[in-house]
């Protein structure tokens, strides 16, 4: 059945199979000799689930769009299901950006999370090898298998682990998420007959289609991906599950599952759809620019820090979308690298409000207040990703949104100058926030009682630190690795997909 | 006529002597508890003969009456299968309410008994034999709890409208007769050919048997009966006639409209196009509301067997292929779903409403998970065997030009992921309320029970067998 295990296979599995082995270990609570090799073992799980992600990138040839590392079983030969795999420049950064964030969620759950240790760390390695199945996925019914199995450990991370009002926000993620994806099955059998009995996603991509066709696709798959991505109007679960999740699932949400959508508007709408995108660009224009800056806007008058993240998060995506729809290499590229880097930043600042969220529990920004006195150490750290997050120069933060503006303004400078503000709108929410709650006198005796980032922490933070400031000072490995598929897939979004009209 | 031309009904042979031999046991009183060992081996020994006679065909006398085909033998085995599992689960259960009783099992192998003679059925007469010996056994099974107002009052309901739908069903049978002077399904088939469109009395013989078959299936608007035999029953009898009785459903629904009536196909599909549209609706929508978890099941059941018709609506290979596909999985998920039920049952605190399982994952993390699995799967989430069931169905209506009908499928479906989420939240969740000490489950059935609900994931991840398989025998046999 399988001609050879390959590297993707062993990036999906290993951390599943890891997660299953710390769910089996997992006996009842307060044996605490117990939690400590369950941590360990996660831990284990999931450096091997990175170390296993590394070869992609390293191995990675860079001068060809085709798929890379592709690998091929029969799974349901009936229905001409097959068990495919590869990557290629577009999907293979978020496969290795998964692995790195799901190692720092475990470390960063490590002793902040103390009930059900085994169930959580399993949850999380689980999730991690399903997104790597997302965007290694080259059938679409597999696609369709991880993209929908994912949401259940994230519904349980959430419902189990997260804030007060968790089942709410538990049950309304997944409610959302599932509305959007099941339009995409119906679209996605569609397909299947269309081309001819097929489920290949690279097969998909050569259909002609009808106008007609395109544009009820385009639906389907919009709401799938715009749900994740989130685009308004559909948006709203966003800082609900944000808010109410543990910080490791905060990570995660906003780290990657949001990449989820948007990459899928890079794998299945604009090469499968090419004539519909073109069509309904101005619809995903005003939906992003409309992301950028009003939900730019009410990040500003947040109270609730993840709250603001959350929302930071929607104007970010937004940009991204923006870069994809403008058609040229500058946008897509840089929505790419705006993913990424987002990746790392919100991540980061998630991860910040988690450790300050640990030592006061509290999110609001008015119970801080000077706590650069008693934690210089992280206000350091934290400085820098509120930078990042409002797009300073020298941070990944900047190049994305740099070059999406880059792209916009060849399309339209209108689109630029309103995409733009985001540089006014995110220093504001950002730097605002950062001051709120670091600088200024002590003015609870709570913040004051406050101990500083441990080494634990310290490396979490360091570590993001790094990767934001190496991509933001030297971007070029990241879009060298994305600039031959992306070129490929400009050059095919060009051709038009209209069946050619019969001679009567 | 010589011996050999009964070698095909073998199995149901076995069955009835069988079935007659416990209740006679059990008159003469020699030992109360008899039936169980017994059953398990008929049934066994019923899918060996199955198994064997799988080759033979037809026979000159049961030719008329009978049809051995490989997609009947494959209902059959799944029938003995669910059967056998929902004696394992329910044993303990019956043994706390007292009711491990001979009489149990007779009934139950008479049950069994009936829907094989439906799954085989080639004529109106054993099709309508066959339910009727199902029906009256369930009626009597329902009933068997006899200090239970509850119970009785089930049983009643569920035999006066029984009775009501086997009329209706006998009655189109009539006039179907009426029509084509012969009993035969495929004689019927005959009888119409050419026929285009139904005339009037055909189309009233249609009607009634339509209501009738969507009567015995539980779809709306047909389905009034199913929350309250369900809520009503003692557990692991709702275990029992929510399980397998649906594959002999299926298989009168395939016998009488796609062997019978092949030539009104555009009236059948329209009919059962509402008839699905409605149970989606209906069962979705009212099992959102419910508190008591077998009425849940009993609703969302309505809206299995909806989403089962639209593969049979569809009318082509893959459609008809899909439902069993449907139907086969529904079984092993409602086995599953229903033993931890019946498992997690006890005298004391029956597990019937959703309360029962608040926290379960904290006491019990094994069949939490199994639970979740099973919930998850009922809600059509992919890698579980759920998923595909629905997945082909889609296909085979997105294949057949119905795409409106797949997006309304789907979004109904995510309504009612909507209730089976939150028995997860429930178990995940929510912490146990006090006071409501958890039982301790019984080690004998978590056996089977692990392997079931392993095998709603492992048949989910792996589908490509039991797919072959169904379309395999529906090629076969149509």
């Amino acid at each position: 059945m399988f001609e050879s295990i390959g590297i993707l296979s062993l990036t999906i599995w290993v951390p599943i199979v890891a997660g299953l082995l710390v769910l089996a270990t997992g006996g009842k609570d307060g044996a605490s000799g117990g939690v400590d090799g369950q941590r360990t073992l996660a831990l284990l799980g999931a450096a091997l689930g990175f170390a296993v992600s590394l070869p992609l990138w390293t191995g990675f040839n860079v001068s060809t769009a085709a798929m890379q590392f592709v690998e091929h079983a029969n799974w349901i030969p009936l229905f001409n299901v097959h068990y495919r795999l590869g990557v290629d420049g577009i999907s293979m950064p978020f496969v290795v950006l998964n692995s790195f964030v799901t190692l720092l969620v475990v470390l960063a759950g490590w002793a902040v999370i103390k009930t059900k240790v085994a169930q959580y760390m399993a949850a999380f390695l689980i999730q991690s090898g399903l997104i790597n199945g997302v965007f290694a996925s080259l059938d679409g019914v597999l696609f369709y298998v991880f993209f929908e199995a994912m949401l259940i450990p994230l519904y349980l991370i959430i419902g189990i682990w997260g804030g007060p009002n968790r089942v709410y926000a538990a049950i309304k993620f997944f409610l959302y998420t599932l509305l959007g994806s099941l339009l995409m099955l119906v679209a996605m059998i569609y397909l299947f007959f269309v081309s001819g009995g097929s489920f290949d996603i690279l097969v998909w991509h050569k259909v002609p289609l009808a106008m007609g066709a395109q544009m009820l696709l385009f639906v389907a798959f919009f709401f799938a991906f715009a749900v994740k991505v989130p685009m308004g109007p559909v948006q709203t679960w966003v800082p609900d599950a944000h808010v109410e999740a543990p910080t490791g699932g905060s990570v995660v949400l906003a780290a990657i599952t949001l990449k989820v959508g948007a990459y899928g508007f890079l794998r299945f709408t604009l090469p499968i759809l090419p004539d519909a995108s073109h069509e309904l660009a101005w619809l995903i224009i005003g939906l992003s620019l409309i992301a950028v800056v009003y939900i730019g806007l009410v990040a500003l008058v947040q109270s609730d820090m993840k709250k603001l993240i959350a929302y930071s998060s929607i104007a970010h995506m937004g940009f991204v979308t923006l870069g994809f729809f403008m058609f040229n290499s500058w946008g897509v590229e840089g929505g790419l690298v705006q993913m990424i880097s987002h990746g790392f930043v919100s991540g980061a600042l998630f991860l910040c409000i988690g450790v300050m969220y640990d030592r006061l529990h509290s999110r609001q920004i008015s119970d801080y207040g000077g706590v650069v006195n008693s934690m210089p150490r992280f206000a350091a750290l934290f400085m820098l990703f509120a930078m990042a997050n409002s797009g300073l120069p020298a941070t990944s933060g900047f190049v994305g949104e740099f070059m999406v503006i880059l792209g916009a303004i060849q399309v339209n400078f209108w689109y630029a100058a309103l995409a733009g503000t985001t540089l006014i709108f995110g220093a504001a929410y950002s730097l605002w926030m950062y001051k709120r709650v670091v600088f200024g006198p002590i003015t609870r005796p709570e913040v004051a009682g406050m101990t500083d980032i441990d080494s634990r922490e310290f490396l979490i933070l360091s570590m993001l630190a790094v990767c934001v400031l190496v991509m933001g000072i030297y971007p070029f490995p990241v879009t060298e690795v994305m600039h031959a598929s992306v070129n490929n897939l400009l050059e095919h979004v060009a051709h038009s997909k209209l069946v050619p009209l019969v001679a009567h | 006529m010589t011996l050999i031309d009964f070698l095909p009904i073998v199995p149901e042979i076995l069955v009835l002597v069988m079935a007659s031999v416990i209740l006679l046991l059990t008159a003469a009183n020699k030992c109360p508890t008899a039936g169980y060992v017994p059953s398990l081996l008929t049934l066994l020994g019923a899918a060996v003969l199955t198994i064997t006679t799988g080759g033979l065909g037809t026979d000159a006398l049961v030719r008329d009456l009978v049809i051995v085909d490989p997609m009947g033998d494959v209902l059959k085995l799944v029938t003995y299968l669910a059967a056998m599992a929902s004696f394992v689960y329910g044993r303990a259960y019956l043994r706390e309410f007292g009711l491990l009783r001979g009489e149990y099992f007779a009934l139950a192998l008479f049950a069994v008994l009936g829907m094989m003679v439906m799954i085989s059925s080639a004529s109106l007469l054993t099709l309508y034999l066959g339910l009727e010996l199902l029906s009256l056994s369930l009626y009597t099974l329902v009933a068997m709890q006899r200090d239970s107002a509850q119970a009785s009052e089930a049983a009643m309901k569920y035999f006066i409208l029984g009775a009501l739908a086997s009329g209706l069903l006998l009655y189109g049978m009539s006039l179907l007769y009426g029509a084509t002077g012969t009993l035969e399904l495929s004689g019927i088939a005959e009888a119409l050919h050419g026929q285009t469109g139904g005339t009037m009395l055909l189309t009233f013989a249609l009607v009634f048997i339509v209501a009738g078959i969507g009567f015995k299936l539980g779809v709306a608007p047909f389905h009034m009966w199913v929350p309250d035999i369900y809520q009503g029953a003692p557990t692991a009898v709702t275990l029992f006639l929510a399980s397998a009785p649906k594959l002999a459903a299926f298989a009168i629904v395939m016998r009488m409209l796609v062997l019978g009536l092949p030539e009104l196909l555009h009236d059948w599909q329209s009919m059962l196009a509402v008839m699905a549209v409605a149970s989606l609706a209906i069962g979705n929508l009212a099992a959102i509301m419910q508190t008591n978890i077998k009425r849940m099941l009993a609703y969302s059941t309505i809206s299995h067997m909806g989403f089962l018709l639209l593969g049979v609506l569809a009318a082509s290979i893959a459609g008809f292929a899909a439902s069993m596909f449907y139907v086969v999985s529904y079984v092993i998920m409602t086995l599953a779903g229903f033993g931890l039920i019946v498992h997690l049952s006890r005298k004391d605190a029956e597990a019937d409403t959703l309360d029962a399982f608040r926290g379960l994952n904290r006491d019990h993390p094994w069949l939490a998970a199994m639970m979740a699995v099973v919930m998850l799967s009922m809600a059509g989430l992919p890698p579980f065997l759920g998923f595909y069931a629905k997945f082909f169905v889609l296909q085979a209506l997105v294949g057949g030009g119905w795409i409106a009908l797949a997006v309304l499928a789907v979004m109904f479906s995510l309504i009612g992921a909507f209730y089976y989420l939150r028995i997860v939240k429930l178990m995940y969740f929510d912490t146990p309320s006090e006071g409501t000490g958890r039982i301790a489950p019984a080690g004998d059935a978590i056996g089977l029970l692990s392997l079931n609900g392993l095998a709603v994931l492992g048949l989910g991840l792996l589908p490509q067998g039991l797919l072959v398989l169904c379309v395999t025998v529906v090629q076969a046999s149509i």
